[in-house]
Parts: C-alpha cells; structure tokens; sequence
C-alpha cells in the first residue's frame, strides 16, 4: 500500500440513499418520527422512537444546518493509509439544531486546541469528492 | 432485565482452574493468531492439569470458534463465538458459568490469540455496516481517535487539567506495575510524569502514553465444576458475579460519552455476587486508554461521575498505594494485542491463586475484572473470589 491509497467511501444503504443523495445537493435530510417529532441519525427503516409504526411512521425534514461542536480530537497519527497525507485533521462530533450527533471533521481552522470550544457554533461545508460522493463536513459559523 | 435471585443461585457454580499466556508477548512476528491461540490454550489446560481431549465447550471472539476448534483438533458440545470488542473474553467467563451450571458442559476453554502487531491478514470489515457508513469516511477510524473524543467531551464537563493529571497518573502507576512483571513488554522501562507530557501526540487530547500497546499475544482460561475444581493443579478461582452488554457501535451513537456500559454490569455482577466494592482487593479495569480506566472506575461506582481525578491521584493505584488496579501492567504496558480482555482475569486468577510473583498482593480474596470493548461500547464485568 502507498499514500494513494484511498480513503474508504460510504456504501450507502437502500435506508442512507437519501441522505447521500441529499448531500449532493447540499441538502441535509434526516429521518423525523411523525408520533414523536424526534429526529434520528443514522437513517433507519423504522423511528427508534416509535418503533411500531415502521417506514410509515417516518418523514424526511430538511435539517436548518445550524450546528454546534459537541467533541473533538486532532489526528496526527493517521488510522488508514488513506488519511496519511490529511494528518493533523480535526475528527468531531457536531450537535445539529435538530438534536442529534453527527460525525464529522472541522474544515478551516488551524488544528490547535485553542481554536476550538465546545459548543461553538458551526455552519456545513458540503465537500464534493472526485468519485461522486458528497461528505458533510463543518466550518466555524 | 437480569433476575439477581436467580443469577445468585448460580454464583460460584463454576471455577477458573487454569490460565495461561502464549509463550512469547510482544513482537511474535514467527507465530500466527491461532498460534498464539493454542500455545495459550495448551499452557493453561498444564496450569489446570487438564488437556486438550478434556475440553467439551470452546468461546472465542475475534475468530470463529469453528476455526479454533478445527486448528486445535477439538469437537466442542458447547460453543460461543460472542465477539463484542475484547470486552468478549469476560463476557465468555460468565457464559461458560451458566453453560456449566446448566450442564452443557464440564470443561470450558476461552482462547484468544491476535498478531495486532504483525499480523499478515487482519480481518475486514464489514463496508457496508453504519460505522464504515458514516463514520470511516471523516477518517473516523480505530480506538484512539474515538476514545479521545470521549475523553475531551469528559474534560469538557469535569475540568480539562485535572483530567490531564488523571490520565498521566494512571499511565505512571501502571507502568509501575509492569516493571514487576517479567512477561510485560516494558517490564525493563520506567515511565515518569515528564515522560508522559513529552510523548507525542496521537489524537489530542492522547499522548502516546494514553494509548494501549499494540502487540502479538494470546491467553486463555479454563472453567469446570465446583467437583473437578477440586483436582486442580494449581488451585482455582470462583466466579461469583457477573454482568454484561452495550449500548452503541459507533463512538457517535454513544448515549453519554461519559458514561459507558459499566455502569449497569458493575452493579449487577456485585450484586450477584453478594459483595460491594469495599470488599475488593483488586481492581483489573481494561485500560485500552487512560481514559478508559478513569470512566471505568466511575461506572463501576468506586467514584461519582467526575470524581475519578481525585480517585487516583498521588498514585494511589500504583505499588504500594491503597487500592491495586491493573497489577500486570495493564493494556499500556504490560501486552495488548487488539482484544485485550482476557488478560484482566487471567492477572485477577492469578493474585487471588497467590501466584503474581513480586506483584503479588499481601491479600488478594476478592478481584473484579472489567472488559471494555469496541468503541467504549461494550462491557463485561466479572467478581471473582479465592477458593
């Protein structure tokens, strides 16, 4: 294996295909129980909220984008070849405005801990790879 | 939910006859995985004064047991592939004490070998599962990164220098630890404070010195009645409480990044065993990272949520400090092949059999061992007594 290793891509899921596909217009959708109101990531087939209602008790809402840091860590020692030449990068959990966590990295900004406060405000940054597949990944607001 | 009246009518039905390690730790680059997993296997059935042709249950993780017992050459009645991350191990202590009390079996053998370090086939992932999904392509990836996420939402909430302390303690004392013990990778090589904070950055907020080994290695144990336990060789363990399960996958998916799956396996495997921590003489907590072990001891309720900093400072935990954890040396120090769980009862059976060497605790009746696997994920308690 050489540094052109690349990075490993989503597989995306007959339940994801939407939230992929969403991406690529910069559009974040998520999955919303219609009993409940609670939003859910990752997309499922049924709300982990309502489970027995099924697919039928689950709406796509457009997500607003707002967002804050919930955690973070920068990387120095790459986890897979495909990130060697990336290190150091910000890998990070973000708190949407629709309350729940996604994984993600913080673009555009130095990574030294001092650039970074839990709870700081963030804003999507849609990141368009050459093979087709949209990642989301966030900035400072 | 676990009925306790009827986990206690089990508590103490089986033992811990026998332990052993793989012939060489560390970098074994000459041995393969399932090498690792029959030179452990052979060395603990010596330990019991057992052998193979006795063994009639096989648990493994990592690997299925249709492998393992096909390499070893048995036919197991009973079998148990659970692998939950290398908290698997402790879990299969207390499944091989309900399958011996229930009469599946007499002679059960948990195996486990890993070349973390040099293995030539590491096992694939599945691309398609949501971790690989949503998490690997932000680079997400391996325990350290998600583990130190947990640990800056921890010193977010508790406090980011005494948090820093904590983990420096906690990498010093086990280090300790391990320069006591002969088959532990830096049994020659002291660690100081200073050390610590120059170590270079793996995932801030980890030093190297947060991390775990990675190394080759392998261990097993074996289990029987009360009856046969009588004929071991070298004394035996009773398992007396237990406890086990998860609650997310993903680092993204956990509930409270501060909170793991400890905090209902502690609970109930003392519970079961009829004892409270005040009665254990020693802790063996996987410490797959020093924060590991600082939300560990909170979950299993030696400490309140945030007061773990406090709990191990001035090297408490250390040699000669009031409360023993980790006496091997640890997943930091002593070995760490990928699934380190194993070990933590292994050591534990080994102080309260009175066999620790110059480790060896002046009193050692009550142990708990506790497994943490995958990303904080999974855990498997065990309260474990001396015969």
């Amino acid at each position: 294996m050489t540094n052109s290793t690349p990075k490993p891509q989503p597989v995306s899921q007959p339940e994801s295909d939407r939230y992929w596909d969403g991406l690529k217009n910069e559009e974040i959708w998520l999955q919303r129980s219609k009993a409940t109101g609670k939003f859910q990531f990752y997309p499922r087939n049924f709300s982990i909220s309502d489970p027995g209602t099924g697919e039928e008790g689950i709406e796509w809402v457009q997500a607003s984008g707002n967002a804050e840091l919930f955690t973070f860590a920068i990387v120095h020692a790459a986890p897979h070849m495909g990130f060697v030449g990336e290190v150091p990068y910000i890998t990070a959990l973000v708190q949407l405005e629709e309350d729940v966590i996604v994984p993600t990295n913080i673009v555009g900004v130095e990574p030294e801990p001092e650039n970074f406060q839990i709870g700081m405000a963030l804003k999507p940054v849609f990141e368009h790879n050459d093979d087709g597949h949209t990642l989301l990944k966030f900035a400072p607001a | 939910m676990p009925n306790i009246q009827r986990l206690q009518n089990i508590s103490g039905q089986a033992h811990i006859v026998g332990v052993g390690e793989s012939n060489k730790l560390g970098k074994v680059p000459e041995k393969s995985p399932l090498a690792h997993h029959s030179e452990a296997a052979i060395n603990a059935l010596d330990d019991a004064g057992l052998e193979l042709s006795d063994v009639d249950a096989l648990f493994t993780a990592g690997w299925s047991t249709l492998d393992v017992a096909e390499y070893l050459g048995i036919q197991p009645r009973y079998t148990d592939s659970t692998s939950v991350g290398g908290s698997s191990f402790v879990i299969h202590v207390a499944h091989a004490l309900a399958a011996i009390a229930a009469g599946y079996c007499e002679v059960a053998l948990i195996t486990h070998g890993q070349s973390g370090r040099s293995d030539r086939a590491p096992i694939p992932r599945n691309p398609g599962a949501p971790m690989a999904q949503y998490e690997a392509p932000y680079g997400i990836i391996g325990p350290p990164i998600s583990y130190a996420m947990a640990a800056r939402r921890y010193m977010h909430q508790y406090g980011e220098d005494r948090t820093r302390q904590a983990m420096a303690e906690i990498a010093v004392s086990t280090r300790k630890w391990a320069n006591l013990n002969p088959m532990a990778y830096f049994y020659d090589k002291p660690t100081t404070f200073d050390d610590y904070h120059n170590s270079k950055w793996v995932a801030w907020p980890f030093h190297l010195l947060d991390c775990c080994l990675v190394t080759d290695a392998g261990g097993a144990i074996i289990i029987t009645t009360p009856e046969r336990a009588k004929d071991a060789k070298n004394g035996s363990v009773k398992i007396l409480g237990a406890g086990e399960g998860h609650d997310h996958s993903g680092i993204s998916q956990m509930p409270d990044l501060t909170r793991a799956f400890g905090r209902n396996t502690g609970p109930q495997a003392l519970e079961m065993a009829g004892v409270s921590l005040s009665d254990l003489d020693l802790a063996m907590v996987y410490d797959s990272f020093t924060y590991t072990v600082l939300v560990s001891l909170e979950n299993l309720g030696f400490c309140a949520p945030g007061e773990g900093p406090d709990f191990v400072a001035e090297q408490r935990t250390a040699p000669g400090g009031d409360f023993p954890l980790n006496t091997n040396g640890g997943g930091l120090s002593y070995t760490h092949p990928g699934m380190y769980g194993i070990f933590t009862v292994i050591e534990a059976a080994r102080q309260l059999r009175g066999q620790a060497g110059e480790r060896q605790l002046e009193k050692c009746d009550l142990a708990v061992a506790h497994g943490t696997g995958g990303l904080l994920s999974s855990t498997g308690t065990v309260v474990l007594g001396a015969d």
